[in-house]
């Protein structure tokens, strides 16, 4: 038997340097662990590149670095959210995700069952997001060089022709529409840090949102404005970023905004802002008033958007602030996050 | 959410919001000073102004631990923290606080000194344990609500026997800060102050009970009305205020009777006074030094007390001039009448010390209000 042949010992094993030597070790655990759990075509040719065709409509291309601690949270897990946020960076432009890039970092030492867990997961994503992991590459750094293991991700996907979704495009009157509860991911993250371990029911939304924005962009295409996933920073980031992109401010209204209880009281008890914190699996949409009712009725008919809103709209203002009216009818700002909420989200 | 969605009810806030203006006399105004950060964060995050009469004005107190430490305390951390033997645990807000030249706790653990943010002080009592062979100093702040907890980690300190752990203790009482305020000069005389009455504090009075404030109520001749956090709380003070004011009364009333007792939790404060001591003067930014108002730890319990164990010098750093924290502490100047508010000066690059913590009077201001004064000057 080869060395090439030989098989992991996934139970007990774990990387070392030789995993990223170029060598045989190397060879063994692509071929024996990544392309096990990615299983396509493209890669069982082995090429350091791989070739594809491409439909009629314009390219989108995305990419995207994964650092999140701890690696596996309830949800998901950094495999997982490696293959969704690229996905849905694609979504975002309305486009169909197609194929996807992935490296990964690993640090010596790092168990195989771990590393096989993330693979998996990644390529169970990506079927169910129905999209190929063609290429990739493999580095192992020394042992406290990566915390583990860090992915980076990059997308291509196509969008059909006639649909140019883009952040400078909402107008005044556009209606602010969310695809469901704020905060879960960044709660659930959270809540398996060490030094703030609680107790909570709340599961990180991580999610393919391809599917939910093709339904939107049948719904009411041409009055689609443009998508975001509020990731990093939370729904107050996202908004402000288009408000001034937009050259608009917002106007939201605080009671409609879905915010499992859950959450709601995780961040009473952290000082947070639900408005502030992470999510991986949602999406806001801008869009024009008479296609407002059509695309929210799509998004609530789809499993990953039955909890979605009309949150408020788009108004004159050339300070582009984003407004809200406060539960109690007073008047406040949803600001930027100053500083850092909390390091190694996503 | 249990507990809290009770005290954000809408229907009750407009109902109180209208028993208020029906209560308050539109020939005079009335000048309520909340002390704490906590009230302060509430009013502006719930927009509460919205919803007061025009001519009851709510003026944000110096109840911020992190706003009112004076940037001499931080560099001292710093120098500290850069120890290579020294492990610095601090609570998280006071990663951005900004000490003297442009330096943060945040720029020194870039820089590589071993700083932790930690949630509670029990984690330092952990950290020190896993690492013997390193110093582990907490970076204490905090109102009398968070002495307690401190007090708790040098009795575990003792009893683990830990060798490794000492505190850098920079705990402020609230009551001497009041009577700062209302003492300042600039007030003018005491019996004309311009501050109507006080929104107490929650969480401290649930430490020391409502009785310390009898002698602001009586001396000053101000009413203090203790107060919840939530938004309803605050609602329910303000009602409270305006009432004594109208009736010239001036007690101790407590909203807050859900948590806070006439003699408070005794057994916190015996902790408080088994393990700390009075300090004369301590420096609060914006403040300037106030007598009495800091604790340290007794001699008893020097061998946990940072500043001794690593021989500390005291650094004093003058706060910018044309920095108006102060008189927007003691309420004599709003956030907006400050020059560096907003321009200079802003939660990203905060200058003042009402800048630093999303509970600063400026901050606040800044965070959830500013589109208020850009329309007053707009209409203007």
């Amino acid at each position: 038997m080869t060395g090439h042949q030989r098989k992991l010992d996934i139970r007990n094993g774990c990387i070392d340097l030789s995993h990223g030597s170029g060598g045989r070790a190397m060879v063994q655990l692509i071929s024996g662990l990544f392309h096990e759990a990615f299983g396509n075509e493209w890669l069982a040719r082995g090429n350091d590149q791989s070739a594809f065709d491409v439909g009629a409509g314009r390219l989108v291309m995305t990419t995207d670095g994964y650092v999140v601690s701890p690696l596996f949270f309830p949800g998901g897990n950094i495999g997982s959210l490696a293959v969704h946020g690229t996905v849905n960076d694609i979504a975002m432009a309305g486009a169909r995700p197609l194929y996807l890039s992935a490296s990964f970092i690993i640090e010596e030492g790092f168990p195989f069952r771990d590393l096989k867990r993330i693979a998996d997961s990644m390529g169970e994503a990506a079927r169910l997001a129905g999209v190929h992991i063609i290429t990739g590459d493999t580095k192992v750094v020394e042992r406290g060089k990566a915390d583990g293991l860090f992915i980076s991700t990059a997308g291509i996907g196509v969008v059909p022709d006639g649909l140019n979704l883009s952040a400078e495009t909402a107008c005044v009157g556009d209606r602010v529409l969310i695809s469901g509860t704020l905060g879960d991911h960044g709660i659930a993250i959270m809540s398996k840090r060490r030094n703030l371990a609680f107790e909570t029911e709340i599961a990180s939304d991580s999610a393919a949102l391809h599917d939910l924005v093709q339904k939107m962009v049948q719904a009411g295409a041409p009055g689609i404005r443009l998508m975001r996933d509020p990731t990093r920073g939370g729904l107050a980031a996202t908004l402000n970023e288009i408000a001034q992109q937009s050259d608009v401010g917002f106007r939201l209204q605080e009671e409609a905004i879905p915010v499992k209880p859950g959450v709601a009281a995780a961040c009473e008890l952290l000082g947070l802002d639900p408005l502030h914190v992470a999510n991986e699996g949602k999406l806001v949409a801008i869009v024009s008033p008479d296609v407002a009712n059509a695309v929210l009725a799509a998004m609530r008919a789809h499993p990953l958007g039955c909890d979605a809103a009309d949150i408020g709209e788009a108004i004159a203002d050339m300070r582009h602030f984003v407004q809200m009216i406060t539960s109690f009818g007073g008047g406040s700002i949803v600001d930027w996050l100053s500083g850092e909420q909390l390091p190694r989200i996503c | 959410m249990k507990y809290a969605d009770e005290f954000r009810d809408k229907a009750i806030a407009l109902g109180l919001s209208k028993t208020i203006h029906a209560a308050a006399d539109p020939e005079r105004s009335y000048r309520f000073m909340e002390f704490c950060g906590g009230h302060t964060h509430a009013i502006s995050r719930y927009g509460l102004e919205d919803i007061l009469p025009s001519n009851v004005r709510m003026i944000h107190g110096p109840g911020c631990p992190v706003c009112v430490l004076p940037a001499g305390r931080i560099d001292m951390a710093i120098r500290l923290a850069e120890r290579p033997d020294v492990i610095l645990c601090v609570y998280g807000d006071l990663m951005r606080v900004p000490a003297s030249q442009g330096a943060s706790l945040l720029k020194a653990k870039a820089g590589g000194a071993d700083i932790r943010m930690v949630y509670s002080t029990i984690d330092t009592i952990r950290i020190a344990e896993e690492n013997p062979a390193r110093e582990v100093v907490f970076f204490a702040i905090g109102f009398e609500t968070t002495a307690p907890p401190t007090a708790v980690a040098v009795r575990l300190a003792e009893k683990k026997q830990l060798s490794n752990f000492s505190v850098f203790c920079n705990h402020v009482l609230t009551p001497p800060a009041m009577q700062n305020i209302l003492e300042s000069p600039d007030i003018g005389n005491i019996r004309h102050v311009e501050i109507d009455g006080f929104v107490g504090p929650g969480q401290v009075s649930t430490i020391i009970g409502t009785a310390p404030y009898g002698f602001f109520a009586e001396e000053f001749g101000k009413p203090v009305v203790i107060a919840g956090f939530e938004p309803l709380d605050m609602m329910h003070a303000i009602l409270m205020l305006v009432g004594q004011v109208n009736e010239h009364r001036h007690e101790v009333e407590n909203q807050y009777r859900r948590a806070v007792t006439r003699d408070g939790n005794l057994r916190a404060k015996e902790e408080i006074s088994d393990i700390f001591e009075l300090r004369d003067q301590f420096e609060w930014r914006g403040l300037g030094q106030v007598p009495y108002s800091g604790l340290k730890l007794k001699r008893a319990f020097a061998k946990y007390d940072a500043e001794v164990r690593f021989d500390m010098n005291e650094l004093r750093v003058a706060d910018n001039p044309a920095c108006e924290c102060g008189a927007i502490l003691r309420g004599v100047k709003k956030p907006v009448d400050c020059k560096l508010f907003g321009t200079v000066c802003t939660p990203e690059m905060p200058v003042g010390s009402c800048m630093v913590s999303s509970e600063g009077a400026c901050a606040a201001h800044w965070t959830y209000r500013r589109f208020r004064d850009q329309e007053q000057r707009g209409a203007s």
